[in-house]
């Protein structure tokens, strides 16, 4: 297969970035994205260029590393799929695709495609844990946890911070992540103790870092690699509203 | 002794903290924003009056009435109050949310429907139908020199008359469709992204939610339609 590619060229957060055109023959068609874009900084090794820098990781759609927006779709057009499982056959021989990086003022850019999350690991340190040893594993039925609660909580862990919900979001919001991770430790018994602080602490963290606000576009949802529902993000409002207005935890 | 960490009360530093928190200030919006459609239902049921065909009896004593009624004189002004603080939140909403996108995609993701991404040039739109429909007929109305009619010996202040005359120019009907078609986009996003926003969402009440949404923002805009294009045509 032969492709053209846009690919987003940026030295670093200061340099204000431009479109590079390449030309790539000789992709094959069970290759991932990734591997295609391999082949193209083998071709920009040989011809002494600068090649392209992009994030990966475990090529295995779990780490959440790879964060490309092809053709204006995070991750790529195929649903519920992260940028390394995305193969070649899903595109046109002879297609053109335009490569950027995720782009959020809270997401610096690095250098071309891979931007900086630490963001994101600054919202999970404001809150995303329990604060006691869990210890080994417990006796199964020592903390009883009903069935739906837990598909709930599991569906939440999915997440896995690749950040497609800000880069999909109009407003650059993080909503879906932070809600996802709320959610999570919020329905099971082992989160409850700490629910109130860990939402209003982790709001903050979200609003500080300088994400945008959501409207409920449901751009997020439609790009999550992961399909985590933005009904997380309903129950983040519902779990911010009641720790900040009906209890005594300090906003 | 109680620990003064768990006794002292906080001061009122915490509601600018909240207020000023993402999600404190879409709670602004969607609070402002269901007590406009209920604003919306009310001010559509008046206008249905202007159909009756008794030469604008019922509609001048209904128009007499909310301008004279203390009670309604106060919540009209809260209304004003809060169509401003909606118009103004979502403005500077809008502005805070473009910030956090400094450099902009060669090609934008979508993923969404067109309403819920084009939520502020909706608003700004009605918003502009606001200060015209305003300045014509409620500036008119309290501080213009207005046709007078009598009934039963009381003296009218004929706005019937006034709402005629502009609705026998198509420009001002188009205006007004093209606006409530606006609305009606406005109110598709808006009536059901004002309850998600309060942490309502539900297995059971989310689609009953959905459908007076729909019901709601096609239903209302039929009838504000139907005044100024069943006037235009003479009906």
């Amino acid at each position: 297969m032969k492709f053209t590619l846009k690919v987003w060229r940026q030295n670093n957060a200061q340099d204000a970035g431009r479109f590079e055109t390449y030309s790539l023959s000789d992709v094959e068609n069970d290759m991932s994205f990734l591997e295609m874009m391999d082949v193209l900084n083998q071709q920009l090794i040989k011809e002494k260029k600068d090649p392209v820098a992009f994030d990966h990781d475990c090529r295995e759609g779990i780490c959440g590393m790879c964060s490309m927006v092809i053709n204006g779709h995070p991750h790529g057009h195929v649903k519920a799929t992260t940028t390394c499982q995305l193969h070649m056959r899903s595109f046109k021989d002879g297609d053109t695709i335009v490569i950027e990086p995720w782009r959020a003022k809270a997401f610096p850019v690095i250098k071309d495609l891979a931007v900086d999350r630490s963001a994101f690991d600054n919202i999970i340190q404001a809150g995303g844990y329990v604060s006691v040893n869990t210890g080994s594993a417990p006796d199964a039925n020592a903390v009883p946890v009903p069935q739906d609660l837990a598909e709930k909580a599991m569906d939440a862990a999915e997440c896995i911070g690749c950040g497609a919900c800000v880069a999909a979001c109009k407003n650059s919001s993080a909503m879906l992540f932070l809600s996802a991770k709320v959610s999570h430790l919020a329905l099971l018994p082992q989160g409850k103790p700490e629910h109130k602080k860990r939402v209003i602490s982790m709001v903050k963290a979200h609003d500080e870092a300088g994400f945008g606000s959501c409207t409920n576009t449901g751009a997020c949802e439609a790009y999550c690699p992961k399909g985590i529902s933005i009904t997380n993000i309903a129950r983040l409002n519902r779990e911010y509203l009641t720790a900040a207005l009906a209890s005594e935890e300090a906003v | 002794m109680s620990n003064p960490i768990a006794a002292n009360p906080y001061s009122l530093k915490w509601l600018g903290h909240f207020f000023g928190s993402s999600v404190g200030r879409k709670l602004i919006m969607s609070l402002t924003g269901l007590f406009l459609c209920l604003f919306l239902l009310v001010h559509m049921s008046g206008n249905l009056q202007l159909l009756k065909g008794d030469g604008g009896r019922a509609f001048n004593e209904y128009a007499y009435f909310m301008t004279h009624f203390a009670p309604i004189k106060i919540v009209s002004y809260v209304t004003y109050f809060l169509i401003l603080l909606h118009a103004i939140d979502g403005i500077a909403l809008a502005l805070k949310n473009r910030q956090a996108r400094p450099s902009k995609y060669a090609v934008n993701p979508t993923g969404a429907t067109w309403a819920s991404r084009n939520m502020t040039i909706l608003g700004i739109v009605i918003l502009l139908f606001l200060v015209v429909h305003l300045k014509n007929f409620w500036f008119a109305y309290k501080f213009g020199t207005m046709p007078m009619v009598t009934y039963d010996g009381k003296e009218y202040k004929d706005l019937y008359s006034i709402v005629k005359e502009a609705f026998s120019q198509w420009w001002y009907v188009a205006f007004y469709l093209i606006s409530l078609v606006a609305l009606c986009f406005h109110l598709l996003h808006g009536f059901q992204s004002a309850f998600r926003t309060l942490g309502l969402e539900h297995k059971k009440y989310t689609p009953i939610i959905s459908i007076i949404g729909w019901v709601f923002s096609i239903g209302v805009i039929l009838g504000f339609a139907l005044q100024p294009v069943a006037m235009f045509l003479g009906l």
